[in-house]
């Protein structure tokens, strides 16, 4: 019998940049089973935004996570819209549409530098990283913020791109378009990134529907799931433009499927642009007086996958109730199936291939008692307040 | 007596060594950051990095461990480095002919700091140093074999003198032995051996930061990694030294040649750096497979040629 040893992944570790514990229990450098710890970050999100209007909820949710902070407002607009059964405009539509893609950019391009920078492959990490930087200058220069870009609100956008900037943004475009030509080179010709990907940390068709993985990690299984096909919203059905797969489910098909996204979101946004310069100018918003009483859900296709809003609303300006679902709560569950049997250098590379974001997922957190080991509330016990919430919430109305 | 000691400790010893080693650190650095797109460090960085690490950081201990071998791995790591650092750059730098068969003393107290590194790493009691402290065995014992290959090429082509200095003596009277193809083998597979004896991507997988956050080094805080610094510096000045010893004529420090001398030494270390800068990081699996296949093959075959005069 080999003694296991625990090597420990967080709480803070140079692989994520967030706070959460990963325990690998491993013989010699083999994963033999993982546990995991997550509720460093838990902000009480949904709390908050129930004593917020919906107008003030924008801001907060998009601060739910720093790098897609549009696909949450996205959401988020599209269940208030669901609700009060609000139609926007196609140019809000458009608009709306340009600002997820150019995140999905931004955060594709993040992630392939990030991905390098776990490989020791620091070059692609700052190369990737300068080439983001002309898609935070486009978000500037569109909305004055080069992240939280504060673009959504309840029936429109914020903003409109005016018809003259249109012809520098396809410039810059252009530049990202031939930068990312010259990353995909150099990532997916490169013999050693094919030896320490291909074949890494596999997830099956059958472990996607097991574990209901979202976004690029389905994807790079062969799973065609994409809610922005799926369930169509903004202008994603007024444009062309396909869902990229692949078949391998290993870490270097995740890498393909989300390099090939790029240039899917910059064709969208090319068309997008086109379609923005046949509406009227200013014409970005629909004067909503008020929400009925009633519910709503919204999806969005965040970057790292669906992204997935519920809000319950009592007529009243704040939301009722709001609840969250990031696509990260999902898929890092995935990750017990993809490092099981494999080394600890496979195992961090497979954790980080999915793009895990913890803050956006963590919804609640348990405490433990530090004397009696004891949780401090379980999980019948937070049913019952959360119950005596809900009596009491019905008791003011 | 005097001057074996002025030998080790002044010139060309450890501190000749280490303030060159430590310049040639900040190139390493400086190429890594124009390739990058950065603007990379002010020309002193390494000194501060270390004098910092000597004198105002504190020394935390590991709680769980063997506290004296942990403090004293380091300074084994410098007294090894300064020594075959002395015997390697005497030799090479024309000060004294060394004696027979110093070759062979050069290839043991070379590997004494990756030896002292593993020691303090398991005597720190982290299991992450644990896992680095493996690694960093698998990977000498792959890469060593590989490195004698490639001494035993470099005295083949010598006509069977183990004594460094002829070595030297015989480049300069008959041509450098990288002129021939062999010579070309060696030095690429030599280049690769350094690389892994430095630890640098992509054979850093001991030390491999995203992985097991720094590996062997992660307990070491304060003076004791300001020791561990001072190693690196000292072998990141010595290893090219040696290598341009025994392929590339040695190095001349008078007059015009002085330039030719540090030329050769930046052409070597700008090969480590695009190396480090061009790869990601292999695993430790991959790494032994490459040194004990690929790298032993074309060692062999250059022993080869060599034997037949190429």
């Amino acid at each position: 019998m080999v003694k296991k040893t625990l090597i420990p992944i967080g709480p803070y570790h140079p692989l994520q940049e967030e706070p959460e514990l990963f325990k690998l229990y491993c013989e010699g450098e083999i994963v033999k089973d993982i546990k995991w710890e997550t509720g460093y970050n838990h902000r009480g999100i949904e709390q908050l935004s129930e004593k917020k209007t919906f107008d003030q909820s924008f801001f907060l949710v998009e601060r739910i996570c720093g790098i897609c902070s549009t696909s949450h407002p996205f959401a988020f607009a599209n269940a208030i819209e669901e609700a009060g059964n609000i139609e926007i405009t196609n140019r809000a539509k458009y608009i709306r549409t340009i600002i997820g893609e150019l995140e999905r950019i931004h955060s594709h391009l993040l992630w392939v530098g990030l991905a390098g920078h776990f490989l020791g492959y620091n070059t692609v990490f700052m190369w990737a990283w300068k080439y983001r930087e002309p898609v935070l200058d486009l978000f500037e220069m569109i909305s004055g913020n080069r992240n939280s870009y504060a673009m959504f609100k309840v029936g429109g956008v914020r903003r409109d791109i005016e018809n003259n900037k249109i012809s520098e943004i396809v410039k810059v475009l252009d530049l990202v378009k031939k930068k990312t030509d010259m990353l995909v080179g150099a990532v997916m010709d490169d013999p050693v990134i094919h030896a320490r990907t291909k074949g890494v940390g596999i997830l099956s068709k059958q472990d996607i529907f097991d574990y209901a993985a979202v976004g690029p990690t389905a994807r790079a299984s062969g799973v065609a799931i994409d809610v922005r096909k799926d369930d169509p919203y903004a202008a994603y059905p007024l444009v062309n433009w396909k869902v990229i797969t692949a078949e391998k489910g290993d870490v270097f098909a995740k890498a393909e499927v989300r390099l090939l996204e790029m240039y899917e979101s910059i064709s969208i946004v090319e068309q997008c642009l086109e379609g923005l310069k046949k509406e009227k100018e200013g014409d970005i918003e629909v004067k909503v007086k008020d929400i009925p009483a009633g519910w709503g859900t919204g999806r969005a296709e965040a970057p790292r996958g669906e992204v997935f809003h519920y809000v319950l609303t009592d007529g009243s300006n704040s939301p009722a109730r709001h609840k969250i679902r990031a696509p990260s709560y999902t898929n890092i569950a995935t990750f017990k199936k993809s490092c099981i049997g494999q080394t600890i250098s496979d195992a961090t590379i497979s954790l980080a291939a999915v793009d895990p974001c913890y803050c956006c997922t963590e919804r609640m957190a348990v405490a433990y008692d530090s004397k009696t080991g004891y949780r401090i509330l379980n999980g019948n016990q937070l049913i019952a307040l959360s119950a005596k919430r809900t009596q009491n919430i019905k008791n003011q109305s | 007596m005097a001057e074996q000691l002025f030998y080790f400790l002044i010139y060309p010893g450890l501190l000749f060594a280490a303030v060159i080693g430590a310049f040639l650190s900040w190139y390493d650095r400086k190429i890594t950051a124009w390739v990058q797109f950065r603007k990379g460090p002010p020309l002193f960085q390494p000194f501060y990095d270390f004098f910092k690490l000597l004198l105002v950081k504190e020394t935390i201990l590991p709680k769980h461990g063997s506290k004296g071998v942990f403090l004293a791995a380091p300074i084994f790591a410098v007294f090894g480095a300064s020594i075959a650092g002395v015997f390697i750059l005497l030799p090479v730098m024309g000060i004294e002919t060394g004696f027979k068969g110093d070759i062979i003393v050069i290839f043991y107290l070379l590997t004494i700091p990756s030896l002292t590194y593993i020691i303090g790493a398991l005597a720190s009691g982290n299991p992450l140093a644990a896992l680095g402290g493996s690694r960093e065995m698998k990977l000498i014992l792959s890469y060593e074999l590989t490195f004698i290959l490639v001494l035993a090429g470099i005295i083949q082509k010598a006509g069977m003198t183990i004594s460094f200095s002829e070595i030297i003596s015989l480049q300069t009277l008959n041509g450098v032995f990288a002129g021939s193809l062999s010579g070309i083998i060696l030095f690429i597979v030599f280049i690769f051996c350094i690389q892994a004896k430095l630890a640098l991507v992509p054979f850093d997988a001991p030390e491999a930061e995203t992985e097991i956050s720094e590996g062997i080094m992660i307990e070491y805080s304060g003076t004791p990694y300001a020791m561990i610094k001072l190693t690196k510096y000292i072998m990141f000045f010595i290893l090219p030294a040696f290598l341009i010893g025994l392929l590339w004529g040695g190095l001349n420090f008078e007059g015009i040649n002085i330039l030719w001398s540090i030329l050769k030494i930046l052409f070597v270390v700008l090969l480590l750096t695009l190396i480090r800068n061009t790869n990601p990081r292999v695993k430790i699996k991959q790494a032994i497979r490459y040194f004990i296949v690929w790298m032993n093959l074309l060692a062999i075959i250059a022993i080869v040629l060599s034997y037949f005069g190429l």
